[in-house]
């Protein structure tokens, strides 16, 4: 229908279209109507249909004198046309370019007419065995890192005890605060849950052999040598060692840290002494907490489920356990924390730039100070067996 | 298509903005004309930025009206990246996505289209805005602060908006990066037909691509005109952003 009148934009014309004429060997192509992003599903299928139509033919023209409303998307798809025309060596122009679109036209003649060479696909086997290395030699970095803050950190404490004065107390006791005081109701109540839950299973369990008096040895000895700690560490790990991350890693994002150091203070000294100092000291109180809470809960399943009044419950359970085995439990506790200290500040000080670091090593964070603090009672429970205790 | 209404891009009637009891733009009117690009000066914490925002849709305005290509403007909702492009001061690129994935990022949200062609877009407008092919596969953690700005303009311009915002698009550049990225928006400005809308400091913008330079002081345009004759201006705060020592000892530099 724009063929009789050619030079008349058709506001009518909200589709776009596109005429193929073959004049003797010459393919005439007339698009028409808006060449514009919003018509794309159009744009692609036009082109697409007359691509055959420009394989066969001996040379192509474009009549752009139809064209109402054009954009780079529509300019793309037409010079698209015209270069898969010229890439088999025939020749394709460009006729009735109005003024306001030359200038478009000619700049999407400019892109894309270099591509960069392909990165060649590594071979699956190979790249698989590059990880491997990779993450090996990683192994060694992290333990490389944890050693650098331990060495960081004791130098910091000598530094410290030969100048008290130069302990960042406010500080500290701000850290106590936020992962001790405010930490102590949710750590109650899991870790009483929990003494709740073992103490059920028991006396389930030990009455079909009429041992339910035990059940008060394996609380009692379970809650204060292995669980206890176990589970304040963990969960400290996941409140405390997180959020350390999380700070740290958004400190270095904006340059706070490369500003401390600039005022020739030293961060392990500033932000991560009274961090994991306050950690060392709160984790022992919270697991002396927590370990009274859980036996707490054995006591009252003890006296409500298994029929064993408060002070048989008690008399038992200073029958079956010592003070070694509370003295086990609270002994790990400020190792731990101090894996959990180490292993939050020196991730959070690996962060990078981006947004989506800070959450990848936040998440590493937590990982892997959940899994050495296992690790490390893991090997606390053979050290202690090995002394007798 | 050519009414007198459908000369201008942006038209800003009366338009009151504040948070809490504080009154930021106090019956403020604009209004911007197609294919020209307006600087907005003024001082900081003045509500540059606040009068962009609002034209946007980011900040809610208390009365008043905007219209934004004849339609009336103050929201964003999906179609919105059809109408404008906005170039932050910061870029905001999506730090977790790679260049060509950010530029993608418009298309594919608002459009159905073929993997293929997406990929060529997104490299046309990389080019387009000066970058390299081979800068598509970084992420925007590794790129300077010229590149940053160059990947965020693209990604405005990813659905050929006809209107660009661009706030402080030269800030912290070198004044060479600074001149290149004027430059560069200039001649978009010409092979796009866009209106541009440039919230700036840089007196060097202000006078080479702006056509015309609107100030905002006491949260109304107290001047708007060719940077001519915002020089001539007799107002006081005009006055002493032009013709403070620092501006004078630039513009002494420039003639």
């Amino acid at each position: 229908m724009g063929t009789n009148c050619p030079d008349e934009v058709e506001s009518v014309n909200h589709e776009p279209l596109l005429h193929a004429t073959p004049a003797g060997d010459v393919l005439k192509l007339r698009p028409e109507g808006p060449w514009t992003a919003a018509n794309v599903v159009m744009l692609e299928t036009l082109s697409r249909s007359v691509g055959v139509n420009v394989d066969r033919s001996r040379a192509v023209t474009l009549d752009m004198s139809g064209i109402s409303a054009l954009d780079t998307l529509g300019a793309w798809v037409l010079e698209k046309l015209s270069r898969r025309a010229a890439s088999s060596g025939r020749p394709a122009e460009f006729v009735g370019v109005a003024d306001h679109f030359s200038g478009l036209m000619d700049e999407v003649r400019q892109v894309n007419r270099h591509t960069p060479p392909p990165s060649a696909a590594p071979n699956p086997v190979l790249a698989r065995l590059g990880e491997l290395g990779k993450s090996t030699l990683g192994a060694r970095e992290d333990i490389t890192i944890f050693l650098q803050m331990l060495g960081a950190l004791f130098m910091a404490v000598i530094g410290v005890l030969r100048r008290p004065r130069s302990l960042r107390l406010t500080s500290l006791v701000y850290q106590l605060y936020r992962i001790g005081w405010q930490a102590i109701p949710i750590v109650t109540l899991i870790t009483f849950l929990i003494g709740a839950i073992i103490a059920q299973q028991g006396f389930f369990h030990f009455r079909r052999f009429g041992a339910e008096s035990y059940t008060v040895d394996m609380v009692g000895i379970l809650v204060l040598r292995e669980l206890g700690v176990l589970i304040v560490a963990i969960m400290v790990a996941g409140r405390s060692g997180s959020a350390y991350t999380a700070e740290l890693g958004s400190m270095k994002m904006r340059e706070e840290i490369d500003a401390l150091s600039t005022m020739g203070l030293d961060p392990v000294d500033v932000l991560i002494l009274p961090r994991v100092a306050a950690l060392v000291i709160a984790l022992p109180i919270l697991t002396f907490i927590g370990s009274i809470a859980a036996l707490y809960g054995g006591g009252l399943v003890a006296q409500f489920y298994g029929d064993m009044g408060p002070a048989i419950y008690i008399a038992r359970l200073h029958e079956a356990v010592s003070v070694a085995h509370f003295e086990v439990g609270i002994l790990k506790a400020p190792f731990m924390a101090l894996v959990i200290g180490i292993v939050a500040c020196s991730e959070g000080l690996r962060v990078k730039g981006s947004a989506e670091s800070l959450g990848r090593q936040t998440t590493t964070s937590v990982v892997k100070s959940i899994f050495l603090v296992i690790v490390l009672d893991g090997l606390f429970a053979i050290f202690f067996a090995s002394i007798g205790m | 298509m050519e009414e007198s209404q459908d000369q201008f891009a942006i038209r800003v009637r009366d338009l009151v903005v504040g948070f809490g009891r504080q009154t930021v733009l106090d019956h403020l009117s604009l209004d911007v004309r197609r294919g020209e690009i307006l600087g907005l000066v003024g001082a900081s914490g003045g509500g540059k930025s606040v009068l962009m925002r609002t034209i946007i849709g980011l900040i809610p305005r208390r009365s008043g009206t905007i219209e934004v290509m004849g339609q009336p403007g103050g929201g964003h909702g999906r179609g919105a990246a059809m109408a404008w492009g906005i170039l932050f001061q910061q870029g905001a690129l999506f730090s977790s996505l790679t260049v060509r994935q950010n530029v993608q990022f418009p298309l594919r949200e608002n459009l159905v289209l073929s993997q293929e062609l997406m990929d060529e877009i997104a490299i046309a407008k990389l080019e387009m805005v000066g970058l390299r092919a081979e800068d598509a596969d970084k992420y925007p953690a590794e790129l300077s602060g010229g590149m940053t700005k160059r990947v965020a303009l693209a990604r405005a311009l990813a659905l050929d908006p006809p209107i660009l915002f661009l706030d402080e698009p030269t800030s912290g550049l070198d004044p060479i990066a600074a001149g290149e990225f004027d430059a560069l928006i200039k001649t978009l400005q010409k092979t796009l037909e866009l209106t541009v809308f440039m919230v700036t400091h840089d007196l060097a913008s202000l006078t080479t691509v702006c056509d015309r330079v609107a100030a905002l002081a006491d949260g109304k345009i107290v001047a708007i005109g060719p940077m001519r004759e915002l020089l001539q201006s007799e107002h006081p705060w005009v006055r002493a952003y032009f013709h403070g020592k620092r501006s004078q000892m630039l513009q002494h530099e420039m003639r």
